[in-house]
């Protein structure tokens, strides 16, 4: 049974307040069990508590599925891109290297690649992904396109993104300011590669030699 | 912002190519190795029927192959008569190996009584392991899968084998044994 077509997922990683329950409410969910499938990065972590849950973008040109060699990760008809089917998958690594939001997780222990696939058990029952069902201020939406509109007023869902030459296009939504959306419409992945960090290095003044008078 | 169904696709077919070029112009490998999950399952029925023709074929191949194979045996006749051992060599409830018809056909020799002598090619039926006599058990064993035979006529009794033993017919001029032929059994 395939994910309606109604329902959506939305991120918003202005909501996101680190507390971890998206990563808890991952491991229980019956298609990977045990294992936490989505990733809570800090955005920069020396300047700022600010993180962003990541789940996988199921983009229309999966990434990881062209570099597949073994024919292992396919996509289902609603646009969900599963895990790597365990009989194919060699585990290789390619998809883990080439995904854009480096969603792909490689378990070298029994060698297959498991990744977020939408919690499929649940989604495909119109049910939400465990992530969305625990997220306390909802930075992880599972719903109806009008139902984030009416909810967020000030964002507008965007899922086009720019890596490098390679325009992406995902079934997952991220929620940026209206304002901004109206200006860039699609959000550059690999943006904050170039930024460099803040210098922080301590210099301290040495007020000529201490040893000068010192008689050896 | 693209509608997902706006985009006149069928659902079988959802995945575009990263260059965003038509499906009909894309190398031919991209249908060989869908991303689509149902475009994966799908088997044309030229395929389907190609697999079910080359399999019969090869079914009936075989069995080709096995009417040759009893043909031949059948022409070639038994194997020489030869002299296994003496009457007194060998104790009453006792085994002896030896190989017929030649070196690579290990066979057990087994004194049941004082007048009745059976003998049976070792290799049992099921995988080629080396059966092991237990005649106070009345059996052969095969230590490999629990596998039993009966000790006087070779037919499988438990474990895995279906076939009984290849049997190895014997005659007894004065004191000596001789084996005299093998009799390869189905049943």
């Amino acid at each position: 049974m395939p994910k309606p077509d109604d329902l959506h997922f939305f991120i918003d990683p202005n909501r996101c307040i680190g507390c971890q329950s998206c990563l808890h409410a991952c491991t229980e969910c019956d298609t990977h069990r045990g294992e936490s499938m989505i990733h809570l990065e800090y955005v920069n972590r020396a300047e700022s508590v600010q993180t962003v849950p990541v789940v996988c973008m199921h983009c229309e040109q999966p990434t990881c599925a062209e570099v597949c060699p073994a024919d292992a990760i396919k996509r289902t008809s609603d646009g969900v891109v599963q895990s790597a089917r365990k009989p194919r998958c060699i585990a290789c690594g390619n998809c883990v290297v080439a995904c854009p939001f480096g969603v792909p997780e490689l378990y070298e222990d029994r060698k297959i690649m498991m990744k977020c696939d939408m919690c499929y058990d649940r989604s495909s029952v119109g049910k939400k992904p465990m992530c969305a069902t625990v997220c306390p201020s909802q930075a992880l939406f599972f719903g109806t396109r009008e139902e984030i509109e009416r909810l967020r007023p000030q964002s507008t869902p965007i899922n086009t993104f720019q890596f490098g030459a390679q325009t992406i296009t995902t079934q997952v939504h991220m929620m940026v300011p209206r304002a901004l959306a109206t200006r860039a419409t699609y959000v550059d992945v690999a943006a904050a590669m170039d930024e460099q960090p803040r210098s922080r290095a301590v210099s301290l003044k040495v007020i000529g030699d201490p040893f000068a008078d010192v008689e050896v | 912002m693209a509608d997902l169904n706006s985009r006149g696709m069928s659902r079988e077919q959802i995945s575009i190519p990263p260059d965003g070029a038509p499906l009909d112009v894309q190398p031919a490998w991209r249908q060989d190795f869908p991303i689509d999950w149902p475009q994966d399952l799908y088997v044309e029925r030229r395929d389907f029927m190609k697999f079910m023709v080359l399999t019969s074929a090869a079914f009936t191949l075989g069995q080709v192959c096995i009417g040759l194979q009893n043909w031949y045996r059948k022409q070639t006749g038994q194997p020489p008569v030869r002299r296994i051992a003496s009457v007194d060599d060998i104790a009453v409830g006792a085994a002896i190996g030896f190989a017929y018809p030649d070196e690579h056909e290990p066979c057990l020799l087994v004194r049941l009584t004082t007048n009745e002598f059976v003998a049976f090619g070792q290799k049992c039926t099921h995988l080629s392991c080396a059966v092991i006599p237990q005649p106070a058990e009345g059996s052969f064993y095969c230590p490999c899968h629990e596998g039993r035979f009966d000790l006087r006529t070779g037919v499988p009794i438990a474990g895995p084998p279906r076939r009984p033993l290849t049997r190895v017919v014997l005659e007894r001029r004065g004191q000596d044994i001789y084996a005299v032929g093998v009799e390869e059994r189905t049943t």
